[in-house]
Formats: C-alpha cells, sequence, structure tokens
C-alpha cells in the first residue's frame, strides 16, 4: 500500500481557509485529515461523489457526453453570440480562475458578478459609504479581550474560528479564554451564544435600531425608550459601556445582519459605531464570509476593473452599480441572453424568477459537481476541485492569500477551472476575429 | 533560443543622459532586442526624434500601485472611478483610472507618461502575494515592490537584544520570503503602538510591550541593510508625518544614522518628506519646514529624499501609517479604512481633497516645491507625489511644469490661500530645473539610488527603455513654454520599453509583460541555519499562518528578476 502524507495543506471550505492541515493520501485516496473540522472533513471525505464526469452538450431535453473541445467550442459560440451574457459564481475557485473570468467578460462584454450579492454584499456597500476599521485574523488572536459574534454562528458556520483566531485561540496578550470578554448578539439562543460570555437577544430585523442605540450611548446621548429592538435599556448602556472600556474589541459579523432588513444601512451603522470606538479605544470589524475565496474573488474583480461585484463591461468599460448591474437583479428583469457560471449554483439559491430566467437561456456551467444548475444546462464542463486536484491563490476572510495546493490527481479527463477558462478565452478570441 | 533580433534606430533626437554625461546633444540611439547597442545593421526601424526630447524610461522610486491597501481603496471608492474609465480597444482591456486605477490602466497610463519602472512603496509581509498578484497584472512596466519591516515584532526583538547579524540575517530571508526588493519602515514602532490604538510621537519613545525605541529600529535596520549590501538603502516614511512640528523628526531620523555613513553611497531615503517638513506648532502657524531639512540633506551626503509632491484636487491617501490615516480621517471627517496586520504592520485609507484655498493645503504645495528647489544635488532628491497620496501620478507633468517653471510656480501662486503664500518663500526663489536636472529627478538618480545598473541611462547595455518628448529645447524655453513643455510629458511621443514600442502619444500599441524586481542578499550559511531555527518557533507563535505557506515562490511572479548580493554576514 502507498501512503503519503501532505503537511500544512490550505482548507478550501469556509472564509478560515485553515492552513494547517495534515492529509494522508492511501492509494489514491483521503484516508486521513488531521486538524480538519467538520465541514472541512465533510468536504475532504465527499469531494468525489456527484461528479460530472465529463463534459456534456444539450440536446433536446437531454445532456449528452461531449469531448472537452466541443463543449468548449459550444459554449464560446454561445457566448459570442450573445449580447448581454452574466458571468457568476467565482467563490469556490481561485484567483487564477477569476482573473480569467473578467478577461472573458471583457472581451465579450458581460457582466463579471460573484456570489457577494447573495451573501455579503451589503457589507461592502456600506464600506463603500463609512470605510472600515479592521485587521487580519492574527490582531484578534494576539490582542482582543472583547469578542462580539452579531448575527454569526462560527460554532457552525466557521468551525476553526473561534479556536484559530478569536474567542478560544491563544495570543502572544491574551493567553486564555478568561482573558477575554465574548459576546452573542442574535435572534436566537445559538450555539456560539451557549458559549458566549454573555448572549444579548435580538428582536429580528432590528440590528439597525440596537447598533443605532449603541452608538448614541457610545457618544454619551441619552436614550428615552426602555427598550430597543428588544434589549432593556439597562442591557444597551452595559453594552456600550463594556465597549469603550476594552482594550482591543471585535465585532465579527454574519448574514444575520447582512440579510436581515435594512441589509447595507445595517452594516452602515455596524461600521460607524466601530468608527466612532476608535475614538475612545482600540476597535475592529469583519465579517465572516462565507466561501473559501469569496475575498479573492472580490479582489481580483476590483483589482482588475475597479470594483469588487456586479461589473458591467457591456459598454466597453466596467460600470458598477449594484441593484442594477447585479446577476440576480439582471435576471429578474429577464434582460441576458446567456450566462456563464462557473463554481456555483445559482438556480438552487437564486430567487424563484431569476432562476426560472436563468434556466431559459443558454446555459453554461463549469463545475466540479452535479448540481441544479448543472442540470438546467446546455453545456456543462467538469472540473477539478481548487485546493485538493488543482493548485491556486486564495484570499482568507481577512484578505490574507494562500496557495492551496494539490495534493490528489483529479478524475481522468477532468482538468481544472483555468485551464476551461483559458481554452474558452481563446476559443471566443478566435471566433469574435 | 531567440532566433528573430528586431533592431530599432532613434534617429537625430535630443539626448538626455545624465548619467552617461550627455545634455542635450544630438545623437542616435541605437537598440537591439531589448539592450542599447552601439549600432544597429541598415534594415533596422527607424525613429524620427528631430526636434524631440529623448530620455532614458522614467523609474518611479515610490509609488502605491498594487497590493491590499490599494486594492481597498478601488473598493472604498466607486465614486473615484466613475469619472475616469479607461475603454478597452483590441490591445487594452478596460479598466478605471484617477486616484486607484486598475491594474492594467495603472501600466498603460504610466508608459504614456514615458515611465518604464515603477516601485510599489509598501507591501505588508503576510500579504505580499496579494502585491505580487497585482504586480504581475500591470502591463509594461518593470516594479519591485519594498517590504515592510518597521514594524515587526521579531526584528524589534532581535534588535532589542543587540542581535544585530541574526536580524540581518532574518531581513535577507524576509525579502526572499517576500520577493521583496528593500527595506521599507513605516512610522517606526509607531504602528505596533497603533494596535493598540495608542499613538509614538518621539524617537525616544517606547514601542509598547518591545522596549525598544523608534531610534533604535532606524539605526538596527540601517546597520543590517548594510550588512547586507542591499542595492537600496533604507526606505524610510518617518514618526509623526502629517503632523505640524514633524520636520524635525526628520531632522532628527536623518541624523540618526549619520555616523554609519562610510563615503560611499547614501544609506538612508526619507520618502515623501513633504508630508514630514512640517514647521510650527499646529495648524494655524504651520509654515514650511523645507529650508531647514534642505540645509541638512546639503550639508549630509547620507541622505536621498523623494518629494511627495502634492497638487490640488480630489486624491486617495494610503499608507501603512495606521494612525495617521486614523488622524486624517478625524481631521477630515472623510471615510476611513484600518486595517493591522499581525506581527508586522498596518495600513489606512482616507479620500482627501487638497484644496488651493485651504491655508494647510497650500503651505503643503509649498513645502514640497521649496525641497525640491532648496536641495543642490539633483542626485539626491526625487520626483514623486506618493501617488496617491499627494496627488495621482498623471499629475506629474503638471509638478515638472512647477519645477522647470517659475512663471508656472507663479501662475499657482496666484491662485492659493493667501496667507499661505505670504509664509512661503516661494516667491522669492528663481531656480528653474533645467532639462538635464528633470531627467536626474525622475529617471536617472532614482535608477542609482534603487541600485538598477541597466535602468536611468542610455549607454551601451542599458535597457532599451526609452521615451521621446515632442519638446524642441533648441527653439523653446521650458520656463516659458511650460505648457507646451507639459503637454509633452504628460503624453509621451515615444515609449520603448525593452525595446518594444508601446506607445505613441495616447496610444497604447503594444502590451508586453514587466519584470518584478526582488533582492537576494546572501548570508553564511551558519547564520542562515540558526535563523531559520528561531524562525519556525516564531512564526508558530505570531503568525496565524505556517511559515511553509507565507514564503512566496519565485516563480509565482510572473517575470522575476533576482538582484543578487553577498552579505557581510
Amino acid at each position: 500500500m502507498s501512503s503519503k502524507i501532505f503537511q500544512d495543506i490550505i482548507c478550501t471550505v469556509c472564509g478560515c481557509c485553515c492552513d494547517n492541515l495534515e492529509i494522508e493520501i492511501k492509494d489514491g485516496n483521503i484516508s486521513r485529515a488531521k486538524n480538519a473540522c467538520a465541514m472541512s472533513l465533510g468536504k475532504l471525505m465527499n469531494f468525489n461523489k456527484e461528479r460530472n464526469e465529463f463534459p456534456m452538450v444539450r440536446n433536446g431535453d437531454k445532456l449528452s457526453k461531449a469531448s472537452l473541445s466541443e463543449a468548449i467550442d459550444k459554449a464560446a459560440n454561445i457566448l459570442a453570440d450573445s449580447k448581454y451574457p452574466i458571468l457568476y459564481g467565482w467563490s469556490l475557485t481561485s484567483c487564477e480562475a477569476i482573473e480569467l473570468g473578467v478577461e472573458l467578460a471583457d472581451c465579450i462584454g458581460g457582466v463579471m458578478d460573484n456570489t457577494t450579492g447573495t451573501c455579503h454584499g451589503p457589507g461592502i456597500i456600506g464600506i463603500q459609504d463609512v470605510g472600515e476599521s479592521t485587521c487580519t485574523l492574527g490582531e484578534v488572536k494576539h490582542r482582543a479581550d472583547l469578542i462580539i459574534y452579531w448575527g454569526a454562528n462560527p460554532v457552525h458556520a466557521h468551525p476553526n474560528h473561534m479556536m484559530r483566531y478569536s474567542a478560544l485561540s491563544k495570543g502572544r496578550f491574551r493567553a486564555t479564554r478568561k482573558d477575554r470578554n465574548v459576546i452573542t448578539v442574535d435572534v436566537r439562543m445559538t450555539d456560539t451564544a451557549k458559549i458566549s460570555d454573555s448572549f444579548i437577544q435580538i428582536e429580528p430585523n432590528k440590528d439597525y435600531e440596537l447598533l443605532s442605540a449603541i452608538t448614541a450611548t457610545v457618544k454619551d446621548l441619552e436614550l428615552e425608550q426602555d427598550k430597543v429592538a428588544g434589549v432593556p435599556l439597562e442591557e444597551i448602556e452595559n453594552l456600550a459601556d463594556i465597549m469603550v472600556n476594552c482594550e482591543f474589541g471585535i465585532i465579527f459579523f454574519g448574514l444575520g445582519i447582512t440579510m436581515s432588513l435594512g441589509k447595507s444601512r445595517n452594516i452602515d451603522m455596524a461600521l460607524s459605531l466601530v468608527r466612532e470606538l476608535n475614538k475612545r479605544t482600540k476597535f475592529l470589524i469583519m465579517p465572516m464570509r462565507g466561501h473559501f475565496n469569496v475575498t479573492g474573488a472580490n479582489q481580483v474583480t476590483a483589482w482588475q476593473t475597479g470594483y469588487p461585484f456586479a461589473v458591467d463591461l457591456s459598454k466597453g468599460f466596467p460600470l458598477y452599480n449594484p441593484g442594477d448591474t447585479s446577476a440576480v437583479d439582471i435576471l429578474m428583469r429577464d434582460e441576458c441572453d446567456a450566462a456563464l457560471v462557473v463554481a456555483s449554483d445559482p438556480i438552487s439559491n437564486f430567487p424563484n424568477q431569476a432562476a426560472r430566467n436563468l434556466a431559459k437561456i443558454p446555459l453554461i456551467t463549469i463545475d466540479p459537481h452535479v448540481t441544479l444548475t448543472t442540470l438546467c444546462s446546455e453545456v456543462v464542463i467538469p472540473s477539478a476541485h481548487v485546493g485538493i486536484e488543482t493548485e491556486g491563490s486564495i484570499y482568507r476572510m481577512d484578505g490574507v492569500v494562500l496557495e492551496a495546493r494539490k495534493f490528489i490527481e483529479p478524475p481522468n479527463g477532468i482538468v481544472s477551472d483555468v485551464e476551461i477558462l483559458q481554452n474558452l478565452l481563446n476559443r471566443v478570441k478566435k471566433i469574435s476575429k | 533560443m531567440r532566433f528573430l533580433t528586431s533592431e530599432l534606430l532613434i534617429k537625430n533626437g535630443i539626448i538626455f543622459d545624465p548619467i552617461n554625461n550627455v545634455d542635450g546633444e544630438k545623437m542616435d540611439i541605437s537598440i537591439k532586442d531589448d539592450k542599447i547597442v552601439d549600432k544597429v545593421s541598415k534594415g533596422a526601424r527607424v525613429l524620427d526624434a528631430s526636434g524631440k526630447i529623448v530620455m532614458p524610461g522614467g523609474v518611479d522610486i515610490h509609488s502605491h500601485i498594487a497590493g491590499s491597501k490599494v486594492n481597498s481603496g478601488r473598493i472604498l471608492r466607486p465614486e473615484d472611478h466613475e469619472k475616469d474609465v479607461e475603454y478597452k480597444t483590441k490591445i487594452k482591456r478596460s479598466g478605471v483610472g484617477h486616484s486607484i486605477p486598475s491594474t492594467f490602466t495603472t501600466g498603460y497610463r504610466y508608459s504614456t507618461l514615458g515611465y518604464t519602472t515603477v516601485i510599489e512603496a509598501a507591501a505588508p509581509p503576510l500579504k505580499a502575494r496579494h502585491t505580487h498578484e497585482e504586480l504581475n497584472e500591470i502591463p509594461i512596466l518593470d516594479k519591485a515592490c519594498y517590504t515592510l519591516l518597521g514594524n515587526n515584532w521579531f526584528i524589534m526583538e532581535l534588535l532589542k537584544e543587540n542581535k544585530l547579524e541574526e536580524c540581518a540575517a532574518y531581513v535577507s530571508w524576509m525579502l526572499e520570503a517576500t520577493r521583496g526588493y528593500a527595506i521599507k519602515i513605516v512610522d517606526p514602532g509607531g504602528v505596533e503602538a497603533w494596535g493598540w490604538g495608542n499613538f509614538i510621537t518621539n524617537l525616544e519613545d517606547e514601542v509598547p510591550n518591545f522596549s525598544i525605541t523608534p531610534r533604535e529600529i532606524v539605526v538596527g535596520l540601517c546597520k543590517a541593510n548594510k550588512m547586507l549590501n542591499l542595492p537600496h538603502a533604507i526606505h524610510v516614511h518617518t514618526n509623526n508625518l502629517g503632523v505640524p512640528g514633524n520636520y524635525q523628526t526628520t531632522i532628527e531620523t536623518m541624523d540618526s544614522v549619520s555616523n554609519l555613513y562610510s563615503g560611499d553611497k547614501p544609506i538612508i531615503h526619507i520618502t515623501h518628506t513633504q508630508f514630514t517638513g512640517f514647521k510650527g506648532s499646529s495648524w494655524l502657524n504651520l509654515s514650511s519646514g523645507a529650508p531647514e531639512i534642505a540645509d541638512y540633506v546639503n550639508k549630509h551626503k547620507h541622505v536621498t529624499l523623494d518629494l511627495g509632491q502634492i497638487a490640488f484636487g480630489d486624491t486617495t491617501t494610503m499608507t501603512a501609517d495606521g494612525p495617521f490615516q486614523f488622524f486624517l480621517h478625524k481631521l477630515s471627517g472623510n471615510k476611513w479604512v484600518n486595517c493591522d496586520v499581525e506581527a508586522e504592520t498596518g495600513s489606512g485609507i482616507v479620500p482627501f481633497t487638497y484644496r488651493r484655498s485651504n491655508y494647510v493645503n497650500a503651505i503643503q504645495w509649498g513645502i514640497g516645491l521649496e525641497l525640491a528647489l532648496l536641495v543642490k544635488d539633483p542626485w539626491r532628491i526625487f520626483m514623486t507625489t506618493d501617488h496617491p497620496n499627494g496627488a495621482p501620478f498623471t499629475k506629474y507633468p503638471l509638478v515638472i511644469s512647477w519645477l522647470v517653471s517659475k512663471k508656472a510656480r507663479e501662475k499657482a501662486l496666484a491662485k492659493i490661500n493667501s496667507s499661505a503664500k505670504r509664509r512661503l518663500d516661494i516667491p522669492g526663489m528663481d531656480r528653474e530645473y533645467t532639462l538635464s536636472e528633470l531627467a536626474i529627478i525622475t529617471r536617472a538618480a532614482t535608477a542609482k539610488a534603487l541600485g538598477l545598473k541597466n535602468k536611468g541611462h542610455l549607454g551601451i547595455g542599458a535597457d532599451a527603455d526609452v521615451a521621446i518628448y515632442d519638446f524642441n529645447p533648441s527653439s523653446m524655453d521650458p520656463s516659458k513654454h511650460y505648457p507646451k513643455l507639459k503637454r509633452a510629458f504628460g503624453n509621451a511621443h515615444y515609449t520603448i520599453k525593452g525595446g518594444k514600442i508601446i506607445s505613441k502619444k495616447k496610444e497604447i500599441l503594444d502590451c508586453v509583460d514587466g519584470r518584478t524586481y526582488w533582492a537576494k542578499s546572501r548570508i553564511s550559511k551558519d547564520l542562515e541555519s540558526s535563523i531559520l531555527e528561531n524562525l519556525k518557533d516564531m512564526f508558530e507563535d505570531s503568525y496565524t499562518v505556517r511559515m511553509s505557506n507565507y514564503v512566496i515562490r519565485e516563480d509565482y511572479l510572473k517575470i522575476p528578476e533576482k538582484i543578487e548580493v553577498t552579505a557581510e554576514v
């Protein structure tokens, strides 16, 4: 039996991008994954299930097997013929693939959008209004004596976050859990709240109100209400005191705040609160990004076009107006005439009407797995898993870049997103000439 | 192996090549492949440059063009991009411009100004991979980045324990791990203090938890730089940037290493000196500290400076100086980004509009120009705007007009805040830069200070990076015809990079990939292995990534070019 151990492997599940996995390969399969969390194990032990095994193109009602070059040829023709295509997904692939994606969108005059629109997009819009005071995760590990999880549940969504980076981590200036005050703000008693020092239960969709009340209190204003967002005034004043009196505080926020009523305005207020707190002490804030490279999708799109998501390149220059140039909104208006989806499953996740409209236009999907989106596609091209079967650059939630590595061969005939997109781009350029 | 050679003959141009003592002579320049050669065959392509200025391609020693901070600026400011877009063409990718141009646009716009080498001024080591990913996507230009080391925990600890050789060895390892070119020091110790929301205001202040002072950090890293024989001096953004009275900190910082000078090449570079040339005790009595700084520089050869000149208008300020950016946010009320980086450094971003009617901004404008006019040796003062902090690099032609023409300065002076005008010495300054001096401060001296031997000149063997500007010095006087000169330098007639014609007027004709330089100082094997042993433990304690994932492979750089030197340790 042949066996090999790979050290310091980077996990490609959530935005934590833990880089300390030890993977043992026996006879071509993963036999052990040390340091992997439940989510990571879930992927590592099952990534080979429900794979797209070969390229497919649609013949009437059926997807039938095709060669890679046939599939790329058909995809290229669809994209070259389209007037207003969208190129969507990107958060579960490498930056190198995303770079090619933006180039393809620029070449064909398409809309480049990533999954940010359905997760932390409002956070970015909030940053564009206010700015943000943030840091890398190691700063939290070393310095934070106050950690607030707001609308986020890392115990389940980012299982290693607390141990490696936040509440339970061992830092230079904070050696034990006792050195940190951990508070959870959420609509229900989550497992994260259970292991926090205190839990503040907020009424659903009232984040803006509570954040405003805390900000006002930090600014030494008196509130007249007895309760805000279901939280008694005394508790609000107490929380404001804790924030002002900490040495180094941080708010980690999740979709509970970006996707509840108010969206970007909630983040505006959270960012403003943190900004205000910096006049009194050191305070920071960070989104708990979900997919392992959604941050990278924002970064690459921004350095190539100036904007982090929802970039319309149809006019020959980048145009950004989320709500107008974002994939969901374009689909809701039924305006695009083709789509390329890479490493994402929008048919399962988009609003019903957007998904219906996506299913009726020529759709090309590049994805390792069978998904509802691949089943609705005109062309399906299977790809290798980034960080397992192929390498690539990925951005952790705090913007630290890591080079995800390959430790297992992809199935026969399956190539990387980069190779597929490079071929597709070359083919499109040839047709457009 | 290359079988095809390309030859180019630039005929009858008026050559300004200060390194080779050519000052406005009519000469031909021969190019074969990517090098300047003695002569070319008759079949060479001929570019007629008669009546035009020919200079080496511009070399920018300090500009923020790539990396996490620049990209945070892009993400922060859609309003900056909307007013200035770059259309795609058959050769160009689309993009956006103004103060934080997208990567491709950065390459195009620098090259249409006749610049062919640009150094990114501040790469946070933990995020240096990001810097290189963006540098890889900046076309045309040759590049490099400085590695931020002035608030690094390990360096502060080694210096505190007086382990100078180990510190030098660690710096060498860091430059290799981050593929950096030089030691960058930003607000030494001050960014670490800012990790707690505190400030450092004096070279003798102690950095919290590290029992070391900014002075010890600067002196220690200067010694390490000398031990390593690195091609560039320590590149220093001093403490107290943007604070009234800081010109004294600047002089103290320069002076802190004066006794280390051995008479060969400068050992400390003070960057964007305008921002640290403030005299006065408050904003109300702010004045220019340029005369004092220039006086020091004129008397001490161990120092070089760059300007960080401001131009009035909207821009985006961004530095690794987190505490300063917070200060600027409080001052301006503008939106603010801060990002502290574990065990190493930090950064901040604030959009800012410099107004000519504003007293402080007008004084700042004057400080930069006074520095340029008062420092006598053009080989030790370089033109920058600290892009985009003082102004976007696209304002270089405007800055050039102020340097070469008193008339241009008078025109600008007429419109600035009148109290500021009274407080500045500029109205009485008659100096006007000659074209040769202009070539020195924009390419020759910067290439020399960087130790890039094939850059900044047009001698045989130099890289074939050439800028041709449509201005005829034999029939026109730069001082009088400054609007024409400004147009010419804003719009190179031809830019040639690596022997290829890249742009003609504003049009990009060809797009090549540039190199990324990085510096490798070879240290003794024993020292290397002893430092590596310590590093492993340090990594586990200090970082949230493993040491093996921190190091950037050389082939991660699109076209890496190692500049190798031998250390004394």
